[in-house]
C-alpha cells in the first residue's frame, strides 16, 4: 500500500487518517470519543467560508502574512550556486511559523466551547504561540514542556508566563520534547470534557497531523504564487527542517504535485548520524507507533524509544509526522540532515551575510541548502523555509562561544 | 477450552468474581517477577496482567511510569517478558496470562512472530493500550490463529454503539475503565460503575472486570458487587516501588499480601 502512489500526492490521508501505512489513530479508548468529535467539528468547519475568512483574517491582521520571499542575493553570491530564496516565517507575529497552526486550533478551541487549552512544547515556540492565542482568546492555558528544553530556552519560558500560562516542568524519561507529549496526553485524557489539546506538529492521532497541515499550507501557497510574480517560474528545489515536521509540510505541500520541483527535507543530524546522537528517524528510523500515530521513529530492538540529542530543543524528537514517513517511502521527498556543527555555522552566517539570525531549527535547512546550491549551480532557484527567529537560541550560541549572557 | 473462558466459567459456577492484578514485568528487578507472579495466585489471584515494559507510557500515571522505568533500567524487554510467562507455565498451567502494554514493541517484533511466540509461552491474552478496534484488523486475525484473546478497554466516554463495536472484536473479558484519566486515578463511583456495567452486559455475554481506582479491600469488595471481575494494578506497583530495595521475598509477601486481603474482602461480600 505504501508503494502506491497516487495521482494526487495532496489528497491523504484516506477517511481512517492514513499516509499509506502510516498515520491513523492509535490512542487509548478514554480519547477515541474527543478525537470523533475534533474530526467532525473540524471537516464541518473547514468547508464554512466563516471559518476560512476568519482564519485567513487572522493571519493577515494578527499574525502579519502573507510573510515575505526574499531573495539573499548576497548569500547566493558568497556561495556561488543557485539562488536562495527565504520563506520569512521568522517574521511572524510570536517569530515562528508555529503562530499559523495556533491560530487555526485556537478557532477550533472557540468553536467547540473548551475553555482550556493545553500544548507541549520542545524548543518553546509552539509554546509561546499556544499561550499567545490562548491570551488573545481568554483561555486557559498549561505548557507542558521538559525540564532540559526549560533549561535550555528559559526566555521563551518567560514569555509563556507573561502571557498568563502555566509552565508544567516534565521530569520524566529523557526530560524532552517526546515527554512533555506523553504529559500532555496524559492531562489530555483525564480533562477531556473541558479541553482542547493543540498539538504543535502535524504528528499524533488523526485528525491532528491532517488539520496541522491544512493551517500551515498557507506557507507553500504564497510561496508558490511569490516566487511565480518574482521570476516567473517555479522554484528548482525546496529546503526545510524536519522534527515533527510541520514547516516542512506547510511548505512541501503546495508544491507535491509539481514534479519538476524537488523537495527536501533536513533532519538534525546532530553529533553526526555514524555517533548515533542524533534526531533522524527518516535517515535511520523504523517505522512503529508511538504518540498516537505509525510513523517512521527512532527506537531500539525492543522497541523503546531512544533519547535524541540536537543543538536545536525543537528538532530534539525521536518520531514524524507520518506524512513525511509516506513521503519518503514513495520517494517524493528525500530526507538528509545537517549536523549540530553545520547548522551553528549556518546560523552564524546568514546572520552575517544577510543581517538575519535564524532559529537553530532553521539553520539546519540552511546549512543543507549551501551544499545542494553548490551542486546545483548557478541559474536554479531554491526556496529555504526560514521556519523561526533565532533570537531564542542567542544564549545557547553564546554558551557555545563561551559566553554568559 | 481456552483458559481465560474456563477461568471465568469456573468462578460464575462458584459465585465468586475473578480478582486480576497487575504488574509491571522486570519490576523492580527481573528476578523478582516469576515469584511474584506465583505468589500473586497463591494469595487468591485469578488471572493475571502482566505489563510489557515501554519507554512512553503515556496512558499510565506516574506509578506505573516509574515502573516501567525500574524494568527499563535492567534492559527488560518484550523478549524476557515471554520467557517469564514460559517459566511459570512450567509449574502453573491453570492460571490466564494476560500481557498489557503498547502497541511499538509488538510492531518491532512483528505480529506473526510476536503472536507465535506468546501462543508458545502460553500466553492468553493481549490488552494493547494504544490500539482501538480502527486499528486492529491486521493484529487481530493473527492473535486469533494462536488462540489468544484480544481484551479491549470501553471507558466512559465510549458511545453505545461504539461499545458494540468493540465488543464484537473483544474475546476472553471486557475491561471497563471507570474513570477517565490515567491509571493511579483517585475517584471512583460505584454507583455509576454499577450502571456502566450493566449497560455493557445488555450488549455481551462477555465477563466484565472493573479497572482503575481499585486500592484497597473495600473498594475491590465494592466492585465484585456489580461486575465480574476487579483489576488492581497502581496500589500494587507502588507497593513494589517502595520495596524496590529489598529482598525478593520482601516483596512478594507484602505485594502478595495486598491480594490476599482483597480476596478475603471479595468472598466475604
Amino acid at each position: 500500500m505504501s508503494d502506491k502512489k497516487p495521482n494526487d500526492l495532496k489528497s491523504m490521508p484516506d477517511d481512517h487518517g492514513h499516509f499509506g501505512i502510516y498515520g491513523g489513530r492509535y490512542a487509548s479508548e478514554t480519547l477515541m470519543f474527543a478525537l470523533e468529535q475534533l474530526e467532525k467539528t473540524y471537516n464541518t468547519l473547514k468547508e464554512t467560508a466563516e471559518f476560512r475568512e476568519e482564519f485567513d483574517r487572522d493571519l493577515a491582521h494578527y499574525v502579519g502574512r502573507p510573510s515575505p520571499l526574499y531573495f539573499a542575493r548576497r548569500l547566493s553570491e558568497t556561495w556561488g550556486g543557485a539562488d536562495i530564496y527565504l520563506k520569512r516565517e521568522d517574521l511572524n507575529h510570536t517569530g515562528a511559523h508555529k503562530v499559523n497552526n495556533t491560530i487555526g486550533q485556537a478557532l477550533l478551541a472557540k468553536y467547540t466551547g473548551k475553555p482550556r487549552v493545553i500544548a507541549e512544547t520542545g524548543a518553546g515556540q509552539h509554546g509561546v504561540a499556544s499561550a499567545t492565542v490562548a491570551a488573545r482568546l481568554g483561555l486557559k492555558c498549561v505548557v507542558y514542556m521538559g525540564a532540559e528544553d526549560i533549561e535550555r530556552q528559559k526566555l521563551n519560558v518567560y514569555r509563556m508566563k507573561l502571557l498568563g500560562a502555566e509552565v508544567v516542568s516534565v521530569k520524566s524519561g529523557t526530560r524532552t520534547l517526546k515527554d512533555a507529549m506523553n504529559e500532555a496526553m496524559r492531562d489530555w485524557v483525564t480533562n477531556v470534557d473541558d479541553t482542547f489539546y493543540i498539538i504543535g506538529t502535524v504528528a499524533g492521532p488523526h485528525p491532528y497531523p491532517q488539520l496541522v497541515r491544512d493551517f500551515q499550507a498557507v506557507i507553500g501557497r504564497e510561496a508558490k504564487r511569490q516566487i511565480l510574480e518574482q521570476t516567473g517560474a517555479l522554484p528548482d528545489a525546496l529546503v526545510a527542517c524536519v522534527g515533527g515536521g510541520s514547516n516542512a509540510i506547510g511548505l512541501f505541500h503546495e508544491f507535491l504535485n509539481d514534479e519538476e520541483v524537488d523537495i527536501y527535507g533536513v533532519e538534525a543530524g546532530g553529533l553526526g548520524i555514524e555517533s548515533g546522537q542524533h534526531a533522524a528517524p527518516l535517515s535511520v528510523g523504523r517505522p512503529g507507533v508511538l504518540h498516537g500515530n505509525k510513523t517512521y521513529l527512532m527506537a531500539d530492538e525492543n522497541g523503546q524509544i531512544m533519547g535524541t540529542h540536537s543543538v536545536s530543543a525543537g528538532l530534539d524528537y525521536p518520531g514524524v509526522g507520518p506524512e513525511h514517513s509516506w513521503l519518503k517511502d514513495i520517494g517524493r521527498v528525500t530526507y538528509v540532515d545537517a549536523t549540530d556543527q553545520e547548522a551553528l555555522a549556518a546560523f552564524r552566517e546568514l546572520t552575517l551575510v544577510e543581517g538575519i539570525m535564524p532559529a537553530l531549527e532553521s539553520s539546519h535547512a540552511v546549512a543543507y541548502a549551501k551544499k545542494l546550491a553548490r551542486k546545483m549551480g548557478k541559474g536554479k532557484r531554491i526556496i529555504v523555509n526560514l521556519s523561526g527567529r533565532g533570537d531564542k537560541d542567542v544564549h545557547t550560541v553564546a554558551a557555545i562561544d563561551g559566553l554568559e549572557i | 477450552m481456552k483458559r481465560i473462558e474456563s477461568t471465568f466459567g469456573r468462578l460464575q459456577e462458584q459465585g465468586r468474581q475473578a480478582l486480576i492484578p497487575f504488574i509491571t514485568c522486570g519490576d523492580p528487578r527481573p528476578e523478582v517477577t516469576l515469584p511474584l507472579m506465583h505468589g500473586l495466585v497463591e494469595q487468591g489471584a485469578d488471572i493475571l496482567e502482566l505489563g510489557i515494559p515501554f519507554s512512553d507510557p503515556m496512558a499510565d500515571g506516574p506509578a506505573i511510569q516509574l515502573a516501567n522505568e525500574r524494568s527499563l533500567s535492567h534492559g527488560t524487554g518484550l523478549k524476557d517478558v515471554l520467557s517469564i510467562v514460559r517459566e511459570f507455565r512450567d509449574t502453573n498451567t491453570n492460571t490466564p496470562v494476560v500481557l498489557m502494554g503498547y502497541m511499538n514493541p509488538i510492531e518491532f517484533m512483528g505480529y506473526e512472530n510476536f503472536a507465535f511466540q506468546a501462543q508458545q509461552a502460553g500466553v492468553d491474552g493481549l490488552i494493547t493500550v494504544d490500539l482501538p478496534p480502527e486499528e486492529c484488523d491486521v493484529l487481530l486475525p493473527i492473535l486469533s490463529d494462536h488462540q489468544i484473546d484480544p481484551v479491549f478497554l470501553l471507558t466512559p466516554t465510549t458511545s453505545k454503539e461504539r461499545a458494540a463495536r468493540i465488543l464484537s472484536y473483544c474475546s476472553g473479558y471486557v475491561y471497563y475503565v471507570s474513570l477517565k484519566g490515567v491509571t493511579g486515578s483517585n475517584r471512583l463511583d460505584v454507583a455509576d460503575v454499577a450502571e456502566k456495567v450493566a449497560a455493557i452486559k445488555a450488549l455481551t455475554d462477555l465477563p466484565v472486570a472493573v479497572g482503575f481506582g481499585i486500592k484497597d479491600p473495600e473498594s475491590a469488595q465494592a466492585v465484585a458487587r456489580v461486575a465480574d471481575g476487579a483489576v488492581v494494578g497502581s496500589v500494587l506497583v507502588n507497593k513494589v516501588g517502595e520495596l524496590q530495595n529489598s529482598e525478593t521475598r520482601e516483596i512478594v509477601t507484602q505485594v502478595a499480601g495486598i491480594i490476599g486481603q482483597m480476596r478475603t474482602a471479595m468472598d466475604q461480600r
